[in-house]
């Protein structure tokens, strides 16, 4: 597929005017947010409407997607990986292969975009794997921004070639030491600041959760990912996927990727992290697990006590670390839309170890969960039935991690 | 008439506004919070009682690491509504305020939160992420249980939004002196006096003004032009300050109390 691609910019599906998403009478989403911001969100709801339909905007978004973060991104036919798991046809959509190496971008690029539109000079974010900071931190030096990183710092010590890479880029990061020090104390934290310094500062939030318009902004910036992967899929295959399969934390890779998808008669399939073990409490899948709440702004599926408290969450990898989920992707569930799967550190380890070995392709710790969980439902299928997973990262930046996990030493030998 | 009304009754004919009081429920302990509240309490004419959570987004440091100790102490829900008891029996007059975020009475369920807070002798409720574009989860409710809720209006607030909060709003409205978290610094004395006296074209309610007030002399100055002022870090502080000895904690709470309330009585 060559750059000439058409993306179809109407709004599908969309939230009520509030922000929310409704699923057989059970309300998500919303705008659940301090008075301090409610004006703010909705400066940023009302220039990201107008932008949306501005052909201006599209235009230079879409240049940028072309021809900065190098897409269509390609989908590729893993034959080697459909034969290892013994079933269906496995294609990847290569987001890892977007610049900066993640799907992140695709909503970096459109918020940074609109923070110029509205006239801000700096932009805040918070990240977890590190993957959103870079691409923030990218987006800031492309736009010369100012730009501050809000980081936990466990993730920073997870994530360290990320963090380093964010400050060569120009921005700072900056520690939360706060409850977890994961990536939900990095949103409180990025929500604080803005809260103090919203007249000047645009928060580029990383994922398709958080107060409306949050949820619909970051899903339609992704939904490149969902549109190219089902033209190519088309061109390639001559039919549709059977199975679309991606990762998720809070969301925006496999709200990109699906949402496209959901009115075909595809099935669709979010993989949470099951950490140690969805039986345990040591894990990530809200989804799986969790029960309504209202966390970040949204209302949604959360880990949480009897009483409300939010629960520490694990996951081998920093991005998919977070207790809560996207509203859109609950009501998807809720309505029987989505299927929830999930994949343990182990599984996400060896499907890491298998698509490198077999692929020559290295994939994030987080996009190795959708292939664990996509090889299972491949295995179940039949040769001519095709899995599409959404590969939504590489993993250079977890090599630690991995090395770590696998007491490899650094001469690439058993410890 | 609500207790709310009539504090603001009795406040206004001694010609004072009245002095509304944080602190965070089973913070450091909760045998310690019992006395906390109940000293904070004799001097204030409103206490809002913090219900702890583990994500106080809208908070700074101070009540952040205020709702971290009441948590690991093992501060549950039922315990503050325990303390919300003890306060309303030792202090019939006295207006309480449950505050905090969304998710605590949520997951209990409104109407069984509004329930035990009614009969723990709350009179309102404020919960800092639910402006009243979301009020349908929970307003009618509260309504039905005789529980106001009080909303928050800030600097941000468009005249449009003014309007929007007073028509929801019930028991006084809560006036954020900054862009910003509790515990920062208070913004342009002038300024917030000017956003009062815009907010009292729009309602009737007693306007209170909380954020960042620290000191005797900005409570009285905020005093002057306000049927409220609120003060919540500043009393929050004494508790990790004096952590080693609840006795002397307790001293400089009562201390830091006085002060504020003898400023607005000036």
């Amino acid at each position: 597929m060559s750059t000439d691609f058409t993306y179809d910019l109407t709004i599908h599906h969309a939230p009520d005017e509030g922000g929310h998403f409704l699923a057989n009478g059970t309300l998500f989403g919303g705008c659940f947010a301090a008075e301090t911001l409610m004006q703010p969100l909705k400066e940023i709801e009302t220039a990201f409407f107008e932008a949306w339909v501005d052909d201006e905007f599209q235009a230079e978004r879409i240049s940028l997607l072309k021809h900065y973060a190098g897409r269509a991104t390609p989908l590729y036919h893993a034959q080697r990986l459909s034969k290892a798991a013994g079933g269906a046809q496995i294609y990847l959509k290569r987001e890892d292969l977007n610049h900066t190496g993640a799907h992140k971008l695709n909503n970096t690029i459109g918020q940074a975009l609109l923070a110029r539109r509205m006239g801000k000079k700096k932009v805040i974010a918070e990240t977890g794997a590190g993957q959103h900071g870079v691409a923030t931190a990218t987006v800031a030096a492309l736009f010369d921004m100012q730009c501050d990183i809000y980081m936990g710092r466990e993730d920073m010590r997870r994530q360290a070639p990320n963090v380093f890479r964010m400050k060569l880029l120009g921005a700072n990061v900056i520690p939360v030491d706060s409850g977890t020090a994961t990536l939900k104390d990095a949103v409180n934290e990025a929500l604080r600041v803005w809260v103090a310094n919203c007249e000047d500062t645009f928060y580029i939030f990383g994922t398709a959760a958080g107060p409306h318009p949050f949820p619909i902004m970051v899903r339609q910036f992704h939904t490149v990912i969902g549109q190219e992967a089902r033209a190519q899929c088309l061109e390639q295959a001559g039919k549709l996927p059977d199975v679309a399969v991606a990762c998720v934390g809070g969301g925006s890779n496999a709200i990109g990727l699906l949402h496209p998808l959901q009115d075909d008669d595809i099935r669709l399939v979010a993989v949470e992290a099951a950490g140690y073990g969805l039986e345990t409490k040591e894990h990530a899948a809200a989804l799986c697990k969790g029960k309504a709440g209202i966390i970040h702004g949204s209302l949604s599926y959360l880990l949480e006590n009897d009483e409300g408290q939010v629960q520490p969450t694990h996951s081998i990898s920093a991005g998919l670390d977070y207790p809560g989920v996207g509203p859109e992707l609950a009501a998807m569930m809720e309505s029987g839309r989505l299927e929830v799967d999930s994949a343990t550190d182990d599984e996400a380890l060896a499907a890491f170890q298998i698509l490198t070995k077999v692929e020559g392709i290295i994939p994030a710790l987080e996009s190795s969960h959708a292939i664990a969980a996509g090889m299972r439902i491949a295995a179940r299928m039949k040769p001519e039935q095709i899995v599409l997973i959404n590969l939504s990262g590489r993993g250079d930046k977890d090599l630690g991690t991995v090395m770590e996990k696998l007491a490899i030493n650094a001469e690439g030998e058993a410890t | 008439m609500s207790r709310l009304s009539d504090v603001f009754s009795r406040c206004k004919s001694e010609h004072r506004a009245a002095l509304v009081s944080y602190l965070t429920a089973g913070d450091p302990d909760i045998k310690t919070s019992e006395t906390l509240l109940n000293t904070l309490a004799e001097q204030s004419d409103i206490l809002e009682i913090g219900m702890p959570f583990s994500d106080p987004m809208a908070d700074g440091p101070v009540i952040q690491a205020a709702s971290e100790r009441a948590l690991a102490a093992g501060t549950h829900i039922q315990d503050v509504f325990r303390l919300t008891t003890q306060v309303r029996q030792q202090h019939p007059d006295l207006g309480i305020i449950l505050m905090g975020y969304a998710n605590i009475p949520f997951v209990l369920g409104f109407e069984n939160f509004a329930k035990q807070a009614v009969e723990a002798g709350a009179d309102a409720v404020l919960l800092v992420d639910i402006p009243p574009e979301e009020g349908h989860i929970c307003d009618a409710i509260f309504q039905q249980y005789g529980l106001d809720r009080i909303l928050l209006l800030s600097p941000t607030s468009t005249e449009e939004r003014i309007q929007l909060v007073c028509k929801h709003a019930s028991g006084f409205i809560y006036y954020v002196s900054l862009n910003g978290i509790t515990g920062a610094d208070m913004g342009e004395m002038t300024t917030i006096q000017q956003q009062v006296s815009n907010i009292r074209v729009h309602t009737d309610l007693p306007v209170c003004v909380g954020f960042g007030v620290k000191t005797a002399k900005q409570a009285q100055e905020v005093g002057t032009f306000s049927d409220g002022v609120v003060v919540g870090s500043h009393f929050v502080s004494t508790i990790p300050q004096h952590i080693a000895d609840s006795e002397i904690m307790n001293q400089a709470l009562k201390q830091a109390s006085l002060s504020i309330k003898e400023a607005l009585l000036a």
